[in-house]
């Protein structure tokens, strides 16, 4: 199988997926920095590339529940989005993922207003992140391309709603080189559209969205809160496949050079791409630091991440979004919490870097070792909770 | 080559350095190369100094950090000189190319750099013979690859062919005109 | 013994179409309407105004009212041209 090398930004990249996909219907509203995603899906759907009905809604709250309908209807549907678009649509999330329909987002990571700002950090999708909806983050343009293609997959298969996101301008509008499949290729691997049920199915038909009072609606959420647990094996099914058919494998998590590391960073999006360059160059040095770079967020991959950590002796989290009071910001919480449970209790520390697109340098992640090294040979840890790159 | 390497564009809002930096990117990118171009992104207005940036490496780029210390800087517009510091970060091996009319020397003196190697191309002078308009970012993609000698003359104007036809259909004469100019960029650029 | 989460169908689906049939609501009333046959003419009005389609028809005539889910809001009454149906409270005869 041939494979087209292009340049493309990651919107670019998350817009090639969407028209290889060719969904049923496409609901949006854009918004800075996701923009140029339904933008240039427009003009794939005037062009007559794609079969999809474009609806642009008066609003993200609007787009999504057209989205919600259209899927109800038994549709493929993704649409895209970032920021506060994101949050204009949040209680929409809750009732795509209640009514468990496999709607994909591309997401932009972006800030949340105020103060106002265009740039990346990840707090948009991390307040959406016990919304019931599958969260993949990307570190370039083609993760950010194949995660979209998975997510699809993943969706139809978990019958949940799936975000795929990307960092803002970092990776949105940085054009990089991207494989691309065949269309053919693309859509053998997605396979037929799979719905949970259909609304337009006249002959067997279903109310949906009934009021759901205190004597079923926890049931139905803890049906849902079991479909978080076995999309887990379909995440990882699914992106074994496509290493198997398209030569990159896909899991939870990326491990690079974890397995001897004493010293660990953990990060999401784009970061990672940077830490890398950092492990390479401290490696050279003979320091024994690796990254682990999370792919998925929700489902939360707690025993996998449990087990690939237990062995290092200090961890620093890298987090692009504050927990506002909370001890440490999210993805801090959740692997702290996971390690409570192992007897080996590495150390762990957070830093909250990048905010509203501040961005970080090889310097500072290379700090953030020395500082892991440090607290090892002194056995203390000076802070818990750390800034990184703010003026004081 | 170095593992990585970088260029930094400095133009005016509406004067083409994020498409010269996407352009030169794609380029690079079809002989083979891993390639990032980004431009940096804040309040767009017309005329405003702007930046925009390429890293080009034989291996994968996995730093996504924005870049501090290019390897060459290219000046679109020659008023941006007097008004920002278009050397900041570049070390002193590094290149510095312009759009102006003077040569190398001259602008040595006149801004009093020292160290760098200054490069100047006349690029206004030469888009508006070849392409009838006030256009210095492909021009400078010819002097650029003559500068450093990081890309193929022959393989840039294929792949500039390959691009604007796709772009301009059905006005041969512009891309004609943008292939010329930087056929004769390459030719012109004045070197230390 | 209502179903557990495990039998429960996907996505908060209500399968059964119709199924608030089997939610009498009749329990809700506190007043009655009677309907005074002798002055019915069968105009029908109250089987339109009715919120709860709880005016029972047959071949184009009034017949009765459906007690299992009449709520006794009166509006029959009220609209009735002949005064032929009248509210008696629940608690009569108690």
């Amino acid at each position: 199988m041939e494979k087209i090398i292009m340049a493309k930004t990651g919107n670019e990249s998350m817009a090639e997926a969407m028209r290889q996909i060719n969904p049923d219907v496409v609901a949006a509203y854009p918004i800075t920095p996701a923009t140029e995603v339904v933008q240039i899906f427009s003009s794939f759907v005037a062009d007559g590339l794609v079969d999809t009905e474009l609806v642009l809604a008066e609003s993200e709250h609007s787009a999504l529940s057209a989205c919600v309908g259209a899927a109800a209807a038994g549709g493929r549907v993704m649409t895209s989005t970032a920021s506060q678009g994101l949050a204009l649509m949040h209680e929409v999330l809750f009732i795509a993922a209640g009514l468990r329909l496999p709607i994909v987002i591309c997401e932009v990571n972006r800030s949340l207003s105020g103060p106002i700002n265009i740039h990346c950090d990840h707090s948009d999708t991390m307040a959406s992140r016990d919304s019931g909806w599958i969260q993949i983050y990307s570190e370039n343009s083609q993760e950010a391309y194949d995660n979209t293609i998975q997510a699809m997959k993943i969706a139809e298969k978990a019958f949940l709603p799936a975000i795929v996101s990307v960092d803002a301008f970092i990776i949105s509008h940085s054009m990089e080189r991207l494989e691309v499949l065949p269309d053919n290729e693309v859509q053998k691997f997605i396979g037929e559209h799979k719905k949970p049920y259909d609304l337009l199915d006249v002959d067997n038909p279903i109310t949906l969205g009934g009021l759901d009072l205190q004597d079923f609606f926890f049931e139905h959420k803890r049906g849902e809160i079991e479909a978080m647990k076995e999309a887990k094996p379909i995440i990882i099914e699914v992106g074994k496949e496509y290493g198997e058919k398209f030569g990159t494998t896909y899991g939870f998590f990326e491990e690079y050079m974890m397995e001897d590391a004493d010293f660990a960073i953990i990060a999401l999006g784009s970061t990672a791409g940077t830490t890398k360059v950092v492990v390479d160059s401290l490696r050279k040095k003979g320091m024994k630091v690796g990254l682990f770079k999370i792919r998925v967020f929700r489902p939360f991959p707690f025993e996998e991440i449990k087990k690939a950590l237990e062995h290092i002796k200090v961890i620093a989290v890298l987090d692009r979004v504050d927990g506002m009071s909370s001890f440490g910001s999210p993805v801090f919480h959740e692997i702290r919490s996971c390690l409570y449970e192992s007897e080996t209790k590495p150390v762990i520390t957070n830093y909250i870097y990048g905010l509203g697109g501040r961005d970080i340098f090889p310097k500072e992640i290379e700090g953030v070792y020395k500082e892991l090294e440090e607290i090892a040979e002194k056995g203390k840890v000076k802070n818990l909770i750390n800034y990184l790159g703010v003026r004081e | 080559m170095k593992e990585i390497f970088e260029i930094r564009w400095h133009g005016r809002g509406g004067q083409g350095a994020k498409t010269a930096a996407l352009l030169f990117g794609d380029a690079a990118l079809s002989t083979g190369k891993y390639i990032q171009a980004f431009p940096e992104y804040g309040p767009e207005r017309m005329g405003a100094p702007v930046q925009s940036f390429d890293r080009l490496s034989d291996k994968p780029i996995t730093i996504h950090s924005g870049i501090t210390n290019p390897d060459i800087v290219v000046v679109l517009d020659p008023t941006l000189m007097k008004t920002i510091d278009v050397t900041d970060g570049l070390p002193d091996d590094g290149y510095l190319l312009i759009n102006t009319h003077k040569s190398p020397e001259e602008i040595r003196k006149e801004f009093n750099i020292k160290g760098k190697k200054i490069a100047t191309c006349d690029a206004y002078k030469i888009s508006e013979e070849t392409i009838g308009k006030k256009i210095p970012n492909t021009p400078m993609l010819g002097a650029l690859i003559k500068v450093t000698g990081i890309l193929d003359l022959n393989q840039m104007l294929k792949d500039t062919e390959k691009k604007m036809k796709k772009k301009f259909t059905g006005r041969p004469e512009i891309v004609k005109g943008n292939l010329e100019s930087i056929k004769m960029a390459y030719e012109e650029v004045k070197q230390e | 013994m209502k179903k557990g989460w495990k039998e429960l169908p996907i996505g908060t689906q209500i399968t059964k179409p119709g199924s608030s049939e089997e939610f009498k609501t009749g329990d809700w009333r506190t007043e009655k309407p009677v309907i005074d046959f002798d002055n019915c003419i069968h105009c029908l009005i109250c089987w339109v105004y009715c919120p709860d389609s709880s005016v029972n028809v047959s071949d184009g005539k009034v017949t009765g009212i459906d007690y299992d889910f009449c709520k006794g809001c009166g509006i029959c009454a009220e609209e009735c041209p002949k005064d032929a149906i009248s509210m008696h409270s629940e608690a009569e005869g108690e």
